[in-house]
């Protein structure tokens, strides 16, 4: 035991890791900011009748679901560059995670809204609806309610992810553990990182089990 | 009013509709009657543009939704296709109300959405429809709170809502058990006193007698009789009295 018998450097080791854990929230709420909405125009793009549309946005999926997270970072971090000139390392993983994450959402979404009934479309069609207000204010509503579950899981999954982000050395709350606990040689730091990120999903949880209730309203 | 002529339409080969031709009048009620997969649904959903006929030729008043040039249908262009088809409705086996909405949504907001009527007017038009329909009490419940047969009733005040010319059914009562079926007969049976134009698919036999003008028979892809109810039952058709036989059954 080194800091949780000795209070002032416990004090020191939380400080520490609550400014790491500072940029694992960046991550986070960046990559969902980026991913969420992206995953959508995915989906869309897989769905599309157009074979030229439909043919590369598959492909991008496969890559991105049959590689590995911490590949694609670092492609993102050292390829990027000599396309567009040196881009922060912060930078680089919210754009690895952001087009990562966006895969996986948009199979989620895609799952969704090829869940809900013909009749719901067939409905909106005699009654006149247009092809676009069909999807944003019939479909889409209903398909939100379904993804909920399988949405929630994957982002349990990226708030363990963000400790990926070591790999280029960003100093999230992981690496932060991860050097003092190789200066110290005690696990004790790594052991609260991990608290840290049960805590958050804790958090992750109870909102959409919140979300959830919001939707119970109906069910079909 | 309407007239489909020579309709034909097949699934993957397989002629579903060979040659049918059917007209209705104004304020006539036509029932279409036959037997399971004598292709009574896929008339009526090409007639309302949920399916695609292969070639012949539908008009709605003086308006053509689909022609046939060298044996190929050709359809009218999307937004013309949009504002003929609402002048059909159009009431599901399996009703389709749109769960995440009330039942006063799913009544006002294709009115206020494709018609662009105010909110006030809509939801004075979907209260005096609810209440038609003996739901005037239900309009802020939600579509999985209502039975099978409030759900049907809906579904025919929610396409009545758009003021159609014509209110097609297909076969509106039979996910219904006997006491909901009468519920929604009821409703329908009060619309042809109205003089509503209608053409019904249905396998209540006793019930097309009572409310058709004119029943039509299908059989395997064609029309194989039709006349007045009074008619239909005399006539000799030969399919036609097998079909009624198994019916008394
Ligand atoms: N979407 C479809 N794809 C393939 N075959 C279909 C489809 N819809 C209907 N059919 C076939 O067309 C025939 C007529 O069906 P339908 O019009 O539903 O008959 P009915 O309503 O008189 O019972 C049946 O043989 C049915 O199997
Ligand atoms: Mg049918």
């Amino acid at each position: 035991m080194q800091y949780l018998n000795d209070p002032e450097r416990l004090m020191k080791l939380l400080t520490q890791l609550t400014h790491g854990f500072g940029t694992t929230l960046s991550i986070f709420a960046m990559t969902l900011i980026i991913s969420l909405p992206l995953g959508m125009i995915v989906a869309l793009g897989r769905m599309s009748r157009h074979k030229l549309i439909s043919a590369p946005v598959s492909f991008y999926i496969l890559i991105m679901r049959g590689t590995p997270l911490m590949l694609q970072l670092f492609a993102v971090y050292f390829f990027l560059p000599r396309l567009i000139g040196p881009i922060p390392r912060l930078n680089a993983v919210y754009i690895a995670f952001g087009l990562n994450y966006a895969a996986y959402f948009a199979e989620i979404y895609r799952g969704g809204i090829m869940s809900i009934p013909p009749g719901q479309y067939e409905a909106a069609q005699v009654l006149g609806f247009t092809r676009s207000q069909t999807f944003m204010r019939i479909i889409l509503p209903q398909t939100v309610k379904r993804v909920l579950l399988p949405v929630s899981n994957e982002v349990i999954t990226l708030v363990k992810d963000t400790s990926l982000a070591t790999a280029i050395a960003v100093s999230e709350m992981f690496l932060t553990a991860k050097n003092m606990t190789s200066s110290s040689g005690s696990v004790e730091p790594l052991f609260i990182a991990g608290v840290f990120y049960l805590l958050m999903n804790a958090v992750v949880t109870a909102f959409f089990n919140f979300l959830t209730n919001r939707f119970n309203y109906y069910h079909d | 009013m309407l007239s489909a002529s020579h309709i034909r339409k097949t699934f993957d080969g397989a002629e579903v509709l060979r040659d049918v031709s059917l007209s209705v009048k104004e304020g006539e009620v036509v029932a279409i009657i036959g037997r399971s997969g004598s292709g009574k649904s896929t008339l009526l959903r090409c007639i309302n543009h949920l399916e695609k006929i292969d070639s012949g030729e539908i008009t709605i008043g003086k308006d053509t939704l689909v022609s046939s040039v060298d044996g190929k249908a050709v359809y009218a262009p999307q937004d013309r296709l949009r504002a003929l088809c609402l002048k059909m409705g159009f009431v599901f086996q399996s009703y389709n109300l749109f769960p995440h909405w009330t039942v006063l949504d799913n009544l006002c907001i294709p009115q206020t959405a494709v018609l662009h009527r105010s909110r006030r007017e809509a939801e004075k038009k979907a209260l005096a429809l609810l209440s038609r329909v003996g739901l005037g009490d239900r309009g802020s419940a939600y579509p999985c709170q209502l039975s099978g047969g409030q759900q049907q009733r809906v579904a025919i005040a929610r396409a009545l809502a758009l003021d159609p010319e014509i209110l097609c059914f297909d076969e509106p009562t039979s996910a219904l058990d006997p006491e909901l079926t009468r519920e929604v007969l009821t409703v329908i049976r009060d619309l042809a006193k109205e003089k509503h134009t209608m053409l019904i698919v249905t396998h209540e036999m006793k019930f097309a007698r009572e409310v058709a003008d004119r029943i039509v028979f299908m059989h395997e892809g064609v029309i194989a009789a039709q006349g007045t109810p009074d008619e239909i039952m005399k006539g000799g058709n030969e399919q036609l009295l097998a079909f009624m036989g198994d019916l008394d059954q």
